[in-house]
């Protein structure tokens, strides 16, 4: 599925990044490829904000689209699974 | 300042070295840099604001602060420059902020890789404890193979200890990956082989090689590396409970964060549009012409015959020592200041990026993302301030376009009270068809523009600051020292403006050009021959022109005519000013003439749909009027964005 159907609490992986530069930018943010994030927030029709550890990062809709994720935990269901990994409530 | 500076170089015997502090954005270098010198630099809690290079001087060594970089290569020219800077350091400082490791780290080890002598730089450590995370510091100084240093720059702890710790500063441990890529380049030092192997074509062309294809490789190992470095080292105690946290996501919720932009932008309003644009600028306005002009005239009257041509430039309608100085001392610098005071409160505490998040769908059909709020919002209060801010966008087009469409729709607050005062006497169907003119010029433009300038827009990839309460010192000197500069580069850009106009008045060239505009306001907009002056008058001072407009005999609806026309008629000297300082002469006379253009054309249109609308429906113009406003106004967005999607 693609990043922009993502539903706020939802815990993903990222699988893939479309455009090379854009890959190359949040790979230094500290999103990559295999990247696992905890969906913060979710903007209708707008940005999606994604959290790694204590750090959260903007997403425009138009980026989203192209970022293909895993979902590995819905909200509600992810509270173990990733309370497991970053020790976070969601 | 030298004193502190001079100590570095006794405690650690470094002798003439040069210093380089490197980072991501927002992760306190200016403070930190602020601690150890003495010096200030621009700082706030939101990414960028280093635009220049700042360097202290102490004997031959340099201490030199750097724009946030995320990493080193030529992404952009700030990069390529915070690279060719690192490379010829003799110690790098890299200060990392302790909460967000996972992403600092990334340039951590890439200035690892390269070889260079380092010191990491733990900032706000204090943080730690709060955001529910512990820290093994020997462990990670293991990983990294250098020293780090936990400071808290605000507060000056732990300055000291780094001071003491600057000559442990040690290459860190390079990546085995790395390593082993840089067999292929054994003539060359690290630092240099290693931007070859990414793939940077600069420093290739420098050594006449062709750039490597490892970059990929290299960065997802380098990723793969920090990540392991902070799972090794860091270790989340408790669940992030910070205040600030649930804030910052209120804030970006529409159905909470909606409420509170609006109850920001009040206030913004009344603290800038009302208190300083009406009321302080009032008074400093009124001291500057009650009391400095006249006291210049009449010193220099003893001096030289006023009526002179010397004594018209220097202190006549525009004169050098009077106008200009008013305009500089009694408009500009208080404008100004307030403006930077607001706006720094607004970065220091984050909310800016949370903005731009909320407000990213919307400014998407106007080719612009949501960091360009910023200059909207700003403009309503002085569009002068606005043009300014419109650095912080990202890229050309889309300077360009928030230039064009502050220039064009967005009437500031010294006028907009004119406004009002107007059409609230004329009615309030003729206020909302006012409205939804700029709304829908504001809309029409971008969207034309956004269709049929090439490239399309940028979209949003924002590293969220946390929220904070903005610290006081910090935001008065920031606004000091941003509206120092900018009254420093904008006052001979005045002087010359006050010397041109004196010279159309003298030469009569003014009247000519009034004489001039008769046939444009007469026969095209249908408006007396008067407002001709009100049109010159708007172009020194929106405000000025728009009050004149009361004094002229109109019906209601030519007034409303003439109000629109002005509006959209070219931006007040301070903002053309601006405009041809920031977007250079060539683009700055095109973008004026565009909009003059328009405004014309645009009033002129207007004016012959109103007297069409009163033709036919007598009783219902305005709704008529309206109708076709929105009715073109659609039109024109739905052609621009099929086609869009076609092409």
């Amino acid at each position: 599925m693609m990043l922009d159907k993502v539903k706020r609490g939802d815990l993903i992986k990222i699988v893939s990044i479309g455009e090379a530069t854009v890959r190359e930018n949040a790979l230094r943010m500290g999103i990559d490829e295999g990247s696992i994030l905890i969906c913060a927030e979710v903007i209708p029709a707008g940005p999606i904000v994604l959290r790694k550890y204590r750090q959260e990062i903007a997403i425009g809709r138009s980026l989203a689209r192209n970022i293909a994720v895993v979902m590995l935990a819905r909200a509600g269901e992810a509270r173990l699974a990733c309370s497991n990994l970053t020790g976070e409530m969601c | 300042m030298l004193n502190i500076s001079n100590k570095i170089i006794k405690e650690t015997g470094l002798g003439q070295k040069k210093i380089v502090l490197v980072g991501n954005p927002n992760v306190g270098k200016s403070v930190f840099f602020h601690q150890l010198t003495g010096q200030y630099v621009d700082v706030s809690n939101y990414p960028g604001t280093t635009m220049e290079f700042c360097c202290s001087k102490f004997g031959d060594t340099f201490l030199m602060d750097t724009p946030g970089v995320y990493g080193l290569s030529s992404n952009t020219s700030e990069e390529s420059l915070v690279r060719d800077t690192v490379v010829t350091a003799d110690i790098v400082i890299n200060v990392v902020d302790a909460v967000h490791l996972d992403r600092d780290f990334f340039l951590t080890c890439q200035l690892a890789d390269m070889g260079i002598p380092m010191i990491v730089v733990l900032n706000m450590v204090d943080d730690l404890l709060a955001r529910g995370l512990e820290l093994n510091l020997v462990k990670l100084e293991q990983r990294l193979g250098v020293p780090v240093v936990p400071v808290v720059a605000t507060k000056g702890e732990g300055i000291d200890l780094l001071k003491r710790r600057l000559h442990q500063a040690r290459p860190g441990q390079a990546s085995d990956v790395v390593k082993g890529l840089l067999l292929n380049y054994p003539g060359l030092k690290r630092d240099e082989a290693l931007p070859i192997l990414e793939g940077d074509p600069e420093v290739a062309a420098r050594h006449n090689l062709a750039p490597g294809g490892e970059k990929a490789n290299i960065y997802a190992d380098r990723r793969r590396r920090a990540n392991e470095i902070v799972s090794a080292v860091l270790k989340e105690k408790t669940t992030d409970t910070a205040f600030a946290i649930r804030l910052g996501h209120w804030l970006i919720r529409p159905v909470t964060g909606i409420p509170a932009l609006l109850l920001v932008l009040w206030l913004f309003y009344e603290s800038v549009g009302v208190l300083l644009a009406q009321i302080v600028v009032g008074y400093t306005e009124g001291l500057m012409n009650d009391c400095y002009e006249p006291w210049v005239r009449s010193l220099l009257a003893n001096v030289i015959d006023l009526q002179s041509l010397v004594g018209i430039v220097l202190a006549g309608q525009f004169g050098l020592l009077t106008m200009a100085i008013t305009y500089v001392l009694g408009l500009l610098l208080p404008l100004v200041l307030g403006f930077y005071l607001v706006l720094a409160m607004l970065e220091d505490s984050g909310y800016m990026s949370r903005i731009a998040i909320l407000m990213d769908r919307l400014m998407s059909y106007l080719g612009l993302n949501g960091q360009a709020v910023i200059p909207m919002v700003l403009g309503f209060g002085c569009v002068t301030m606005a043009l300014i801010t419109t650095r912080l966008l990202t890229t050309e087009r889309e300077r360009r376009i928030a230039t064009l469409l502050l220039a064009l729709s967005v009437p500031c607050s010294a006028q907009l009270a004119f406004v009002t005062a107007i059409l609230g006497s004329l009615g309030l169907g003729y206020m909302l068809l006012y409205g939804l003119i700029i709304f829908s010029l504001m809309t029409g433009v971008g969207t034309v523009l956004n269709r049929f300038m090439s490239g399309g827009s940028v979209p949003l990839l924002l590293d969220l600051p946390p929220m904070r309460f903005p610290r006081l010192d910090n935001v008065l000197r920031k606004s000091w020292t941003r509206t120092f500069s900018f009254i420093k580069e904008a006052f001979p850009v005045f002087l010359g403006g006050a010397f041109l106009l004196s010279l159309l008045n003298i030469t009569g060239l003014m009247n000519k050009i009034e004489r001039f505009m008769e046939p444009l306001t007469i026969s095209w907009l249908y408006l007396p021959n008067e407002t001709a002056g009100a049109f010159i008058m708007g172009f020194i001072r929106r405000d000025f022109g728009t009050a004149r407009i009361m004094e002229i005999p109109m019906d209601p609806l030519q007034t409303f005519v003439a109000l629109v026309t002005l509006t959209m008629f070219v931006p007040c000297i301070a903002s053309t000013m601006v405009i041809l300082k920031e977007r250079g002469w060539r683009e700055g006379t095109a973008i004026w003439l565009l909009v003059s253009l328009l405004a014309f054309v645009g009033g002129g249109l207007l004016s012959r749909l109103l007297s069409c609308a009163r033709s036919l429906y007598p009783a219902i113009t305005l709704p008529f009027a309206a109708l076709i406003i929105i009715a073109i106004l659609s039109v024109i967005v739905t052609i621009s964005r099929w086609r869009r999607t076609i092409g």
